[in-house]
């Protein structure tokens, strides 16, 4: 090939890449666009505060699905943040351990389970057992895929911080633990809260593991013992029957789902940001 | 020696205690799940997974048109979303002016934040009457492919096609994510030798960054791959749930996934939920060993590279 012609053919082929990069994006704008062009017009101050009318008659909101959400997102929080953050501590600080490398790769492993095969096993070992699908079983469902995230973000951030910092306070007279969880942990924190904010982001969406253990509820309730409304499961509620005020009220919800999703998103990149305040030796 | 601190004792038990939850957790994930799919498991053998004949009236079990399913669909959204991700992520390791590096990434990022029933939203309502108008068409007639066995039949916009374009959008940004971060591990002075022998930006791409990247590339492909087999919610929106094994792209379909949150609330008996039970036993296996590889082969490229 001639010399000429060999740079042309570099410069069609990052032309390629360019097209690629493009292409990439399109599809989020497409979504996002769409989103706001059909859903924008169902959001009033009642969706927000009002219960959803039966399915075709127009109006109505989704107070009870949202308030569930933030239940749920709660009660799985309050079950992966702290076994996250533990699970992460552990593997921080025995690094090269026989049961660190094994905790560590079923970590990746409970991470790449599908959400639906969480939901069967949350329906078979928490809805089974006592007959009644209930918000405690979702929530907890939705807990245990917190676990890997926060396991995985809180060993990465902990390797940040430096060794001389827990040295230094070992040093002082510090016991190991209160090394650990006054200097280390504290200051790996930020860090910390950003892997906690992304595993939100990931589990307030997913709709998977609630179909057979939160179930949805038409009505209010925020009873840990009775199945729950949650975004998500109304819009695919909504989503699936054929009128067209329910459509509407489905993308209104997932505007809604989005806004907060990408709001939580955007508010853990600045967090991360300002960890590099921390010294990279 | 001196013995530890009592609190220090406590805070090892503690940490360690949080940390055989995970273990614990899969072992009775697994357990579970294999116990209730024992019925279905012990009364159809092996051709539960051999059979394409999944009729709940007669309760008559086969999961071959959700395994066939699967497969196709996630190979449908690997064709489409492997060349888009090498691309995205060769453009942002390697040509994309500073500038445009981060608001790019950010953008294919934020993909993988799009809930997956909202995925489901979009492609009932936006994708599917593409498909049904200007795209099925378009292949049919103006291609003239209408006569190949993959795009004859009859067209509802539900289809094969609908979940496997839908399966390809979500997954790129997870494709992208590993296949840039390896590009970026390759070393620098890959790069210089390349030019300073001579060769053009794309030859020193091509010859020299993606060789060395390959098997974190083939890595991120496959974890991208597990994420298909495994996605539910878009996929049971579009791909019209459907329990038979069809040639044509058009043809409605079941995924395993899909195939369990249709089917397990309504599910009539209890062989019925076992045999669902027994296609999750599958699905969990199956992304099981997509998955350790995956990670095996990202964590040959990326060991070697400080990080």
């Amino acid at each position: 090939m001639s010399r000429r012609s060999r740079y042309a053919k570099s410069t069609v082929m990052l032309g390629v890449t360019y097209f690629a990069a493009a292409l990439a994006t399109l599809p989020l704008l497409l979504i996002l666009i769409h989103l706001l062009k059909e859903g924008a017009a169902y959001i009033r101050p009642g969706f927000f505060t009002e219960m959803p009318k039966p399915v075709g008659e127009p109006g109505g909101g989704m107070a009870n699905a949202i308030v569930g959400t933030l239940i749920l997102v709660s009660v799985a929080s309050a079950i992966g943040l702290p076994i996250g953050i533990g699970a992460g501590l552990y593997l921080a600080e025995h690094r090269g351990g026989r049961l660190a490398t094994v905790v560590r790769f079923l970590s990746d492993v409970l991470n790449g389970l599908p959400s639906i095969v969480m939901g069967i096993f949350a329906w078979q070992f928490l809805v089974r057992p006592v007959g009644h699908f209930s918000a405690l079983a979702g929530g907890m469902a939705l807990g245990a895929m917190m676990i890997p995230l926060v396991t995985r973000t809180t060993e990465e951030m902990i390797h940040l911080v430096p060794t001389s910092l827990r040295e230094a306070a070992l040093a002082l007279g510090y016991t190991r633990w209160r090394a650990s969880l006054t200097v280390v942990l504290r200051t790996a924190l930020p860090g910390i809260v950003t892997g906690a904010l992304v595993a939100i982001a990931r589990i307030a969406g997913e709709t998977a593991p609630l179909l057979f253990t939160a179930l949805g509820n038409q009505f209010w309730s925020t009873s840990l013992g009775q199945p729950i409304a949650a975004l998500p499961l109304q819009i695919f509620a909504y989503a699936i029957t054929p009128y067209d005020t329910a459509h509407g009220q489905a993308w209104a919800g997932a505007l809604v789902l989005i806004f907060v999703v990408f709001v939580i998103s955007v508010l853990a990149r600045f967090a991360t940001r300002s960890r590099f305040g921390l010294g990279t030796d | 020696m001196k013995a530890a601190p009592r609190g220090d004792s406590i805070y090892d038990a503690v940490v360690t205690a949080f940390a055989i939850v995970i273990p614990a957790l899969l072992l009775l994930i697994a357990l579970s799940i294999l116990i209730a799919a024992w019925p279905a498991l012990s009364r159809f053998g092996l051709s539960f997974l051999t059979s394409s004949k999944w009729d709940v009236s007669a309760s008559e079990f086969g999961a071959a048109p959700a395994i066939f399913g699967t497969i196709v669909s996630s190979a449908i959204a690997l064709v489409l979303a492997t060349p888009l991700a090498l691309g995205v992520s060769i453009f942002l390791s390697e040509i994309a002016p500073k500038w445009l590096r981060q608001p790019v990434a950010f953008l294919v990022d934020l993909l993988a934040a799009i809930p997956s029933v909202v995925y489901g939203l979009w492609g009932i309502f936006v994708l599917i009457p593409l498909l049904r108008d200007p795209v099925a068409p378009f292949l049919r007639d103006t291609l003239g492919l209408g006569k190949t066995p993959l795009f004859s039949g009859p067209n509802y916009g539900y289809s094969m096609l609908a979940a496997g374009i839908i399966l390809a959008i979500m997954i790129l940004p997870f494709i992208s994510a590993v296949t840039r971060e390896v590009l970026m591990a390759v070393p620098r002075s890959q790069r210089d030798a390349a030019l300073a022998l001579g060769a053009t930006r794309w030859e020193m791409i091509r010859d020299a960054v993606i060789p060395y990247a390959r098997s974190g590339i083939i890595g991120g492909i496959i974890l991208g791959l597990g994420r298909a087999l495994g996605e539910t919610m878009a996929v049971t929106m579009v791909i019209g749930n459907r329990p038979e094994i069809s040639a044509s792209l058009f043809a409605p379909g079941y995924t395993m996934a899909s195939l369990i949150a249709n089917q397990f609330s309504e599910a009539t008996n209890d062989l019925h939920v076992s045999a669902l039970m027994a296609v999750g036993a599958v699905l969990f296996g199956v992304t099981l060993i997509v998955n350790a590889l995956a990670r095996w082969l990202v964590w040959r490229v990326t060991r070697g590279s400080g990080r």
